[in-house]
């Protein structure tokens, strides 16, 4: 069954189509990733599924609701949360008051908005630096607060935007087990992500951008070798290159 | 509702201050005292909508003349007491606020614009007011003098001084219950991204509105307050550009966003003022250059205002 149902969405800047007639199918309970090279559309499309700004064209459907005309703090009640690429933690607030903030998405008081976001904490591991000020974490420490403040909303679709951009080979480790852990309590992931092995690891499915389109989906193993997701990430002289060695 | 022991400590000296300040003052000493106070209370009214929501205001002498033009015109020309005066007057000036956020948010005007956006309202209301007869014109509005305190007027001006600084009480009070609860972490999450606060499912549009009318009536009460005290409005005087930034100061100089800020702010500013006054008399405007240069150099070396910079030291070096 699908949670999120995206269907010809179509976004332009200044004339330039940054997303052209996407369509994806995200599975209940599953991890979808969206790769493309730099540049293809990725977060576009991120943020016309959010609600960051609207799609210009096109039928998002969540849970059976169309979404496409709701802001993005209507789609976060529904259960759609989110991480961004440059992780936006709110500097002057401490750790876990940033992430009440999106504990109060779901909690009826100021207890359960805390409780809620206690537990997030907890589960990305940061309770320990719950009192700091958020502007004092590091890239790592940051992403996970992005994880938890997302996570504290109570969603049942998490996307995710580049949230191992940045981190060191260890840290990434420890993410790649987060989101495993995240969609084994129950959450549909929908993830960007630059690092291959990541994407590999984590997806059941992919879907590849480029240049505004999808052009490929698939199983992890069978898009990787498609000739056209090699070609939009090499261009075709990469890709004979590829191909012949 | 405190937040930590500086700021305990702040506000108990400091309210002990105001509370000792009138017994050992003279007329003059209370007039400072009642500046001190009134720019406290825009002080408090500015911190909520620009330090702790982000939605820098330059035209916060829109609602202080609302303010002060309601209670003042329901009274003399409707014999309505100031005190219910200053109840519409503050409605007033929340709903001019929510007028004027709603109009500059609806079209996604901010930062920079949004405060050229509330100094072109406050202009907009000196001019209107300025020409408009049914609103007495520039003439302004004489306020008869009755001395009984029901019509909010008293013979002795320390109660004047109570009564403004039960407001800045009561402001401060407000403030500090706002910025414990929701309210207030969202205020300052919008502050610190808005699409992030959006996102996590932050009503981001109601929440600014929200913002602005109360900091809106904090300021429509200093502006009853003022026409009660002077006894006399005009509009160049309550819609000026000097009483909106009279509003900002003190929490730059202060620390806009903390709850002690503008109150600190207010305490050093006032008395500078008088201070370059009376040293620089005979030389017309040198105050104002002092002035200006002090805030200069506050926004250039103490970015955090003082109470900002001692809170961010003292927990540097814990």
């Amino acid at each position: 069954m699908d949670i999120l149902t995206a269907k010809d969405v179509c976004k332009s800047f200044n004339g330039n189509m940054a997303v052209d007639h996407a369509s994806l199918n995200v599975e209940k309970g599953k991890i979808t990733g969206l790769i493309g090279a730099n540049g293809a559309g990725k977060t576009t499309l991120f943020n016309c599924l959010s609600g960051y700004y609207p799609a210009a064209s096109g039928k998002i459907i969540f849970d059976g609701r169309e979404i496409q005309g709701m802001s993005a703090q209507k789609r976060c009640k529904l259960g759609i949360a989110r991480t961004f690429q440059i992780a936006k933690p709110f500097g002057c607030l401490s750790v876990i008051d940033n992430v009440a903030v999106g504990g109060y998405n779901k909690a009826k008081d100021k207890a359960e908005a805390y409780k809620n976001a206690r537990e997030s904490l907890e589960f990305v591991h940061l309770d320990h630096k719950a009192e700091e000020l958020a502007f004092r974490l590091n890239t790592g420490e940051q992403r996970q607060l992005e994880l938890a403040r997302a996570l504290s909303t109570k969603p049942t679709l998490l996307l995710l935007d580049e949230v191992m951009a940045g981190l060191t080979p260890t840290e990434s480790e420890e993410m790649i087990k987060l989101i495993f852990k995240v969609r084994d309590s129950g959450i549909t992931v929908l993830l960007i992500e630059h690092i291959m092995p990541a994407v590999m690891k984590l997806s059941d499915k992919i879907y590849v951008l480029d240049r505004g389109k999808i052009i490929c989906e698939g199983e992890p193993k069978t898009v990787v070798n498609d000739p056209r997701v090699i070609e939009s990430y090499l261009g075709k002289a990469g890709a004979a290159y590829a191909k012949n060695n | 509702m405190i937040n930590n022991k500086i700021e305990k400590y702040s506000i108990i000296v400091l309210l002990a201050m105001a509370v000792i300040y009138p017994v050992f003052s003279n007329s003059y000493m209370i007039s400072v005292g009642v500046s001190i106070l009134t720019i406290a209370l825009l002080g408090q009214s500015w911190n909520l909508m620009s330090g702790y929501a982000g939605q820098f205001s330059f035209g916060h002498a829109a609602f202080f003349g609302v303010g002060a033009y309601t209670s003042s015109i329901l009274y003399v020309d409707f014999g309505i007491s100031p005190w219910i005066g200053m109840l519409i007057g503050m409605a007033m000036a929340a709903a001019v606020g929510v007028v004027i956020g709603f109009l500059s948010f609806r079209y996604r005007i901010k930062g920079d614009f949004f405060a050229l956006v509330t100094l072109a309202f406050a202009e907009i209301l000196r001019v209107l007011f300025n020409n408009t007869k049914a609103l007495k014109g520039a003439g302004g509005i004489l306020i008869p003098y009755k001395n009984d305190w029901s019509e909010f007027q008293f013979e002795n001006d320390k109660i004047f001084y109570i009564i403004l600084l039960l407001m800045v009480i009561l402001a401060t009070f407000v403030l500090a219950v706002i910025s414990k609860r929701k309210l207030g972490i969202c205020l300052i999450a919008i502050k610190e991204s808005q699409s992030a606060a959006r996102s996590l499912g932050v009503p981001v549009l109601k929440y600014k509105l929200i913002a602005m009318a109360i900091s809106a009536a904090m300021a429509g009460m200093a502006g009853t307050f003022y026409a009660q005290y002077y006894g006399f409005i005009d509009p160049t005087v309550v819609f000026a550009a000097s009483i909106s930034v009279e509003a900002i100061v003190p929490c730059i100089i202060g620390g806009a966003g903390t709850l002690c800020g503008p109150l600190l702010g207010a305490v050093i500013i006032v008395p500078l003022q008088e201070l370059s006054n009376s040293l620089f008399d005979g030389i017309n405007g040198l105050n104002m250059i002092i002035y200006g240069l002090l805030i200069v150099v506050f926004i250039i070396f103490c970015p955090d205002g003082i109470y900002g910079t001692i809170v961010k030291r003292v927990k540097g070096e814990k």
